[in-house]
């Protein structure tokens, strides 16, 4: 077994139009901005895929990452919990203009409903959100005296995540609060790609140091130096550059 | 005499309720102040949604790095016996009840408990972030604000005019000129300044604010 690719090319190469793609990061921290910018290659010389789904934490910030994807034209839908940032203006003009469509989730709760699609468990309550316009609609239970709604679970298509070391079988180590949402999408996701710093043989990560197993892990494309978004956001970085 | 707390005066009264050895979680912005004042001897754990416990004071400028974030995207330090944990943990860690406090911010404060902090209408583009997760997880939930908006309307009030972010969830407010508990479905003023009479406060407030013995003079600390 060995789940290592040798290019970003091959590693976005099957994401079709219309799929539904989870990727992690919060804020720049985990953001996978090379397999982001490689989809979007993809994109502008074959026009796919679009109409995506994208589910993070936020809807990007400025021109590169998950805002360069909106601005590029390959997204129709931000499902997230704040998507607000230093610079949102890419998501903020297209969701007033009316060409994005939102699905606003409480950080928390949009956690757990990806938790729960990796566990295959359809719903759960929490008493986030009881009592607010975020739980209209919503099935509403009492527990031990407690209102609590009744939310979904999350899944996609696929997953775009970053990690620091990935061996062959896809075993993975973060780095730092780059983790966050990265092991709970990979566990969510039909089809899970991650970007390494360092991709290693089997072995090459101590078992104990394992975050997410190799089980809830596809494909590992190697990039070592990663880009990070908030240096390219500093740097007032497009992407693509200009032609 | 003072007739009104400084936001940094505000933010120490309320780090003084923390106690040594208390999992906190502060709310971006002005929250994130009461960090600076916590009292000597003791040491609280700060928790961020975006999976830190144990983090300190930001690096200096030049020393960043961007893997080692805030929930305000602003870069932090770790103290020793920090750890890091995936979202659905952090948020374990949230709904769990094994905070002991979350200190936020207010558009505005009901006297039934309810908050309002996270959307001001239908205008603009929605964000919630962790707000609506944080205040029904922490065993204490606790509000610092200014008493009155910036156009001088009550914050506390008896029942919430926008969106709100949690029924029933506050039980202490810290604000510009008193400290009130919320009990069974009232404002109980505990502490206010000195230079304001009751009356001076009651008007600045939009609901009754109820008594328990007298209230004690909230410290107005030189900062």
């Amino acid at each position: 077994m060995d789940k290592r690719i040798a290019t970003l090319t091959e590693a976005v190469a099957d994401i079709p139009d219309g799929a539904t793609v989870m990727i992690g990061g919060f804020g720049g921290s985990g953001a996978p901005i090379e397999l982001m910018h490689a989809l979007i290659d993809r994109f502008l010389a074959t026009g796919s895929p679009k109409n995506l789904t994208i589910i993070n934490n936020n809807a990007g910030n400025g021109h590169v990452g998950i805002a360069a994807l909106i601005e590029q034209g390959l997204v129709s839908k931000m499902v997230c919990s704040f998507p607000r940032s230093a610079d949102p203006r890419v998501f903020t003009e297209r969701y007033l203009a009316g060409e994005i469509e939102l699905e606003l989730v409480p950080q928390g709760t949009l956690a757990e409903r990806i938790r729960a699609g990796g566990a295959g468990i359809p719903a759960f309550y929490t008493p986030t959100s009881y009592g607010t316009d975020l739980a209209k609609g919503k099935p509403v239970a009492e527990f031990d005296g407690r209102p609590y709604v009744q939310e979904r679970w999350l899944k996609a298509d696929f997953a775009l995540i970053k990690a620091e070391t990935g061996d062959a079988h896809g075993n993975l180590t973060y780095r730092m609060a780059a983790r966050n949402f990265s092991p709970i999408m990979a566990m969510a996701a039909a089809k899970t790609v991650v970007q390494v710093s360092q991709a290693v043989d089997a072995g090459g990560i101590d078992p104990e140091a394992v975050i997410t197993p190799g089980i809830f892990v596809d494909a590992v494309v190697e990039v070592r130096d990663p880009q990070q978004e908030e240096a390219l956001n500093r740097a007032e970085a497009h992407y693509p550059g200009a032609q | 005499m003072t007739t009104k707390l400084t936001n940094a005066q505000i933010a120490w009264r309320a780090a003084q309720d923390i106690t040594d050895g208390a999992y906190v979680n502060l709310g971006i912005g002005f929250p994130e102040m009461v960090a600076k004042f916590q009292p000597e001897g003791r040491e609280a754990i700060f928790h961020t949604e975006n999976g830190v416990l144990g983090f300190g004071q930001a690096p200096a400028a030049g020393e960043e790095d961007w893997d080692l974030i805030n929930a305000g995207k602003k870069a932090i330090t770790l103290k020793p016996g920090a750890a890091f944990f995936h979202h659905a943990d952090s948020f374990a860690m949230v709904r769990g009840g094994h905070l002991d406090v979350a200190i936020l911010g207010a558009y505005e404060v009901a006297e039934t408990g309810d908050l309002a902090n996270w959307s001001t209408g239908p205008k603009g583009v929605p964000a919630v972030g962790g707000a609506m997760d944080l205040v029904h997880g922490a065993k204490r939930v606790a509000v610092i604000t200014d008493h009155v908006t910036k156009d001088g309307k009550p914050k506390l009030v008896e029942r919430c005019s926008l969106p709100l972010t949690g029924v029933g969830c506050v039980t202490r407010v810290y604000t510009s000129l008193a400290v009130v508990d919320i009990e069974n479905g009232h404002f109980v003023l505990r502490e206010k300044l000195a230079a304001l009479s009751l009356e001076d406060i009651q008007a600045q407030t939009g609901a009754k604010l109820h008594l328990d013995g007298q209230p004690a003079d909230l410290i107005v600390p030189e900062l």
